[in-house]
């Protein structure tokens, strides 16, 4: 049952340190605010979850909240390297971090196993592949009925799934459109949820077959207005490119990221008050690189 | 009319471009291959339907996408479908003509690496991963491949096989039980490799204008077979050039640069 709630309780009520935690969204839609929320808190030993970690998830893994990562494509979209999690996975820092990788098709056939209650996903997949010698959650079995090989891997269990949408009705019904990624799945796939959204509406409006999320399936509904920023919320704001290029040189560096993660979000309180004090290094950045 | 006057990344992208055929379903990897599929769909092919791994199918976005799930591809396109539907229906479900694909590495066999450079457990490079490239290589009915050619990217052996190309060869990918054709076409700056009819090895079958085969074999990590039938990649015409540079200015002035997944 959704509780509409502040960010910070959510977080603080519903995230415990050692669980599964998935914060999904396709580069569209991404739960920004929320991954800061869960950093300022302090949680460790995470399982992260995720097909497409980036920003956020390279922000958690260097501050040193995940024990293990599984993912499908960990990379900057249209940039390069995520500097944080190759750091922790070439060198360790700050600590190991376990990961178990899949391919995009096997994640998203996960989630959909998870949300229909089954224990494993069944695909045709990842024949030819190295994935299954270094990943012995893909494991192949044979159909009943024709004694075709098929992949099987472990549906994706979160105990709280993390996302963004556009809006909110009073009771906590969710829209979102655009690009959905597998967040719908991910929620329904989850003991917990918290969507962060960009306002709290009177009426949805919302055309029958849009991807609207029922109230009683949620845990709480966060109102965070740009929250999915520097990606984007369509129909509300636009990807900001250029943090995405910015992040590169500040993840370069294991201080740099450490003074800059400590200045833009351990010592703001909310999203807001990172928006407010990345305003002004960004402002700076764009005058030193013009 | 051609033009004389183009880069070699350019003519990488018209030669790849112009084996995609009009009315084609393409499943587009961000990069090379998304900015030669929307050439090829803003000049001879107005009506390939290009696919991407985020959920939109048919896009037509008017500036190359910074990354797969820019919110141009989800305003141009046909409809937008749930990341699981995309991989369940569309790709699995048999409805792909074309996979277009990016690589880090490649082998002989066009076998493709994006997970690590060096052993898995210790990589000396970690790369972003498999994504969507898997199953798009196996299940696409057949694949192409773009990348820049150096011995650094053309190498005998992978550290690391994400998605199967012609595995050792012959008809190894066919016993594995794979269903798509494979690679049917390797697309570099220097030429156009493609995989020899019965032992599946890349060979080289063309060549761009002003390329040596010596550059090419010195740009590739094994002994590369050469086609008797070689042929040189007709040049460029000018409005084919002049759309692909058109392109690049829009991206350039939405967004400030092209690039990658995610």
């Amino acid at each position: 049952m959704a509780k509409i709630t502040p960010l910070r309780e959510a977080v603080a009520s519903l995230v415990h340190d050692g669980d599964t935690v998935a914060l999904e969204g396709f580069t569209h839609l991404i739960p920004h605010a929320a991954g800061h929320e869960i950093i300022r808190q302090g949680r460790r030993d995470l399982t992260l979850v995720r097909m497409t970690p980036d920003l956020i998830y390279d922000q958690l893994i260097g501050m040193g909240c995940a024990a293990k990562l599984i993912f499908s494509w960990g990379g900057n979209p249209g940039v390069g390297s995520l500097h944080r999690f190759r750091d922790a996975v070439e060198q360790g820092w700050p600590h190991r971090l376990e990961i178990e990788e899949h391919s995009h098709a096997g994640m998203a056939n996960a989630y959909v196993a998870g949300a229909s209650n089954l224990p494993f996903a069944l695909l045709r997949g990842y024949t030819g592949s190295d994935l299954p010698k270094v990943n012995p959650n893909i494991r192949f079995v044979e159909c009943p009925f024709t004694a075709e090989k098929l992949a099987a891997i472990p549906s994706v269990r979160p105990d709280v799934t993390v996302i963004h949408a556009q809006k909110a009705d009073r009771r906590g019904n969710v829209l979102l459109w655009g690009i959905l990624g597998v967040q719908k799945e991910a929620v329904l796939a989850a003991k917990r949820s918290i969507v962060t959204v960009e306002e709290i509406v009177d009426d949805l409006d919302a055309p029958p077959n849009a991807c609207v999320l029922p109230y009683w399936a949620l845990s709480a509904v966060c109102p965070v207005p740009g929250g999915a920023y520097p990606s984007y919320a369509q129909g509300y704001s636009e990807r900001d490119n250029r943090f995405y290029k910015a992040w590169d040189p500040i993840a370069r560096s294991r201080d740099g990221f450490r003074a800059w993660m400590q200045r833009h979000v351990l010592d703001t309180d909310d999203f807001a008050g990172f928006r407010r004090v990345l305003a002004e290094s960004m402002a700076q950045i764009m005058k030193e690189g013009a | 009319m051609g033009s004389e006057d183009f880069t070699a990344t350019e003519i990488m992208t018209v030669a790849a471009s112009r084996l995609l055929k009009d009315g084609t379903v393409c499943f587009v990897g961000i990069g090379l291959p998304s900015t030669a599929a929307n050439l090829a769909r803003l000049t001879h092919a107005p009506d390939v339907v290009l696919i991407y791994e985020s959920g939109p199918i048919g896009a037509k976005p008017t500036v190359l996408p910074l990354s797969i799930g820019d919110g141009d591809l989800a305003l141009t396109a046909d409809t937008v479908v749930g990341t699981p539907e995309i991989f369940r229906y569309w790709l699995q479900g048999g409805r792909i003509d074309v996979g277009f694909l990016g690589a880090a590495q490649v082998d002989r066999f066009a076998n493709i690496n994006t997970t690590v450079i060096g052993s898995y457990d210790a990589p000396k490079v970690r790369l972003p991963g498999a994504g969507g490239a898997p199953e798009i290589a196996s299940q696409a009915k057949e694949v192409f491949i773009v990348l820049k050619q150096s011995p650094k990217a053309f190498v005998a052996k992978l550290p690391f096989v994400t998605s199967a190309g012609h595995l050792d060869g012959g008809d190894a990918r066919a016993k594995a039980g794979i269903p798509g054709a494979g690679p049917t076409a390797v697309i570099t700056d220097l030429g156009i490799l493609t995989p020899d009819p019965v032992t599946k090895e890349l060979t080289l079958t063309g060549i761009h204008p002003g390329v040596t085969v010596e550059q090419v074999k010195a740009a590739t990590g094994w002994d590369l077979k050469i086609s008797s039938g070689l042929k040189t990649t007709g040049i460029p015409d000018a409005g084919t050039l002049a759309a692909l540079r058109d392109l690049h200015a829009r991206t350039a002035a939405a967004h400030g640069q092209v690039g990658g997944e995610g």
